[in-house]
């Protein structure tokens, strides 16, 4: 499929879409409670059939946290970028996508130890990399430790 | 790990593998529950050697931080480097030289082939055959060689610099790669004729470990694991950069995703990379060996990633800039962390020695899965 089409096939899977052309893949901002059927769609529909997350990333934006999904379909070849935000910053929570994509498992636990994002239904939510009793989350902006950043 | 505990069956036990374990090849710890000697689940324990290299990457420079990307697959260093570099370059619009990317190309091939060596050497010992570690590290020995030669440095080179390289190629350097393949050609069998038709090694890896082409796309398992498969993951190939649109070369790749399958597919690969190399090393252009860059690189607004294939899979840069010279978030897309995620669907139901073997044809290097 060509941008064109993917995104017209997005926009019939969820209007509120917001679509941009990215400077290299096709980008959709979405809001968090429409990501996780709108996911589910992309992966199921035979004519998109996103079945390869190659890359998620968690973003403290400043004034809000979110996570960017980079989505590749091994069966037509192409990509997408899916991009939300979590409403809450002191509570931020997202829908896992872990049942969608398997990959998803480590990488929602990757940003939940680093950048403290819930993810529901996620079946192992503990931190990856630091220890259970670490306080804060480095990836963060506000994040201060005086031990181990230089400013 | 108390929820998890509480999980287990009243016939099965814990047992810690690692985090110092010579199989598992770094500190990785993985907590393995056992019914008797069949393996039921594995939970693998990160962060030994978490140094938070994102979170550095946000305080250095664009340059500074090819010293760090190094350091995470230490074995594909150069491979590292060459993402972030394409990421900076593409940013910034900076085109450059073909020189450079045949160079790149090749130090990218003879890093892989490398890598290929020592994750033979340590197949072979895992699974007790000495021998093969001796004659890996032999081969492996004139690559360190050249490197030593052209960038100074054996195992971390930190020979990309966005814009090209550090410093032109040695006078010698392609003399040295031809001889080194003519030598290897004839090494390469010696290999197949010590462990790829070995009886042992054959009952220990057939069949065993098996991962379906579904769930190792799900996993997002790739590289030569992926490709062992039959997942059709090759950067190079799908998304070809550098010089790799100017030669030929077969993506390999195996169906029957055991860990005989993935020993084989890295087998092919060497050759495939030693025929890339072939390819290019007559044929290097003249000019320059980079391009001048700002003093300080300031990347425009915005988000930008970088996908290339490293020795152990898809390796990805992720950079959101804010036109800084500094990033303002930098992700690396690890591939060994996504391979480790498919450790456990791959052993559970297996012996526990061959989790061993599981682990070495999976060929995984924790300071990148931990970054």
């Amino acid at each position: 499929m060509n941008n064109e089409q993917l995104k017209a096939r997005i926009l019939s899977f969820e209007p509120s879409a917001e679509i941009t052309e990215g400077l290299q893949y096709l980008t959709a901002t979405i809001a968090s409670d429409k990501l996780y059927a709108l996911a589910r769609n992309l992966r199921q529909s035979n004519d998109t059939a996103f079945d390869y997350l190659f890359c998620l990333t968690g973003m403290d934006y400043g004034d809000s946290l979110g996570v960017i999904y980079y989505l590749e379909s091994t069966i037509l070849n192409h990509q997408l970028v899916l991009k939300t935000v979590c409403p809450d910053k002191e509570k931020p929570v997202l829908d896992t996508v872990c049942d969608i994509w398997k990959t998803a498992e480590f990488l929602e636990r990757e940003v939940f130890d680093l950048l403290g994002i819930n993810f529901n239904n996620h079946p192992d939510m503990r931190r990856i990399f630091l220890d259970e009793e670490w306080v804060g989350y480095p990836l963060r902006k506000d994040y201060s430790d005086n031990n181990t950043i230089v400013r | 790990m108390a929820e998890f505990i509480q999980d287990i069956q009243q016939d099965e036990y814990l047992i810690n593998m690692g985090p110092q374990h010579p199989s598992t090849h770094g500190v990785l710890r993985l907590v393995l529950s056992l019914k008797g000697e069949t393996v039921m689940s594995v939970q693998p324990h990160c962060g030994y050697i978490h140094r938070g290299i994102e979170k550095m990457c946000e305080r250095l420079t664009y340059p500074q931080i090819i010293h760090l990307t190094d350091r995470l697959d230490y074995l594909s260093a150069h491979i590292n480097n060459h993402a972030v570099c394409m990421a900076v370059e593409g940013a910034m619009g900076v085109e450059i030289p073909e020189r450079v990317k045949y160079i790149r190309t090749i130090m990218d091939e003879l890093a892989r082939i490398a890598s290929h060596q020592l994750w033979w050497c340590s197949f072979g010992m895992d699974l007790g055959a000495l021998t093969a570690f001796f004659y890996g590290l032999r081969d492996r020995e004139p690559i360190l060689d050249i490197f030593e030669e052209s960038t100074g440095g054996r195992l971390i080179q930190s020979y990309y610099t966005p814009g090209g390289l550090m410093k032109d190629i040695h006078p010698g350097f392609q003399k040295r790669v031809k001889d080194f393949i003519k030598y290897f050609r004839k090494k390469i069998h010696e290999y197949d004729t010590l462990l790829s038709g070995n009886v042992i090694m054959m009952e220990r890896t057939k069949g065993i470990g098996k991962l379906s082409k579904e769930d190792a796309i799900s996993f997002g398992v790739t590289g030569p694991s992926g490709r062992g498969s039959g997942f059709a993951c090759d950067v190079r190939k799908h998304h070809p950069y550098a010089a790799y649109d100017k030669v030929e070369f077969n993506e390999v790749l195996r169906a029957e995703g055991d860990s005989f399958a993935r020993y084989s597919v890295r087998m092919d690969e060497m050759k495939e990379s030693m025929n890339i190399i072939e390819q290019l090393i007559d044929n290097i252009p003249e000019g320059d060996f980079a391009v001048k860059m700002k003093p300080v690189i300031k990347l425009p607004e915005g988000e930008y990633y970088q996908r290339v294939e490293a020795a152990r899979g898809e390796f990805g840069v992720f950079i959101h800039s804010k036109g800084e010279k500094y990033p303002y978030r930098f992700k690396l897309r690890s591939p060994n962390f996504s391979n480790l995620s498919a450790l456990h669907t791959i052993a559970h139901g297996q012996k526990i020695a061959d989790l061993v073997a599981i682990g070495a044809s999976l060929d995984y290097v924790i300071p990148d899965i931990d970054r």
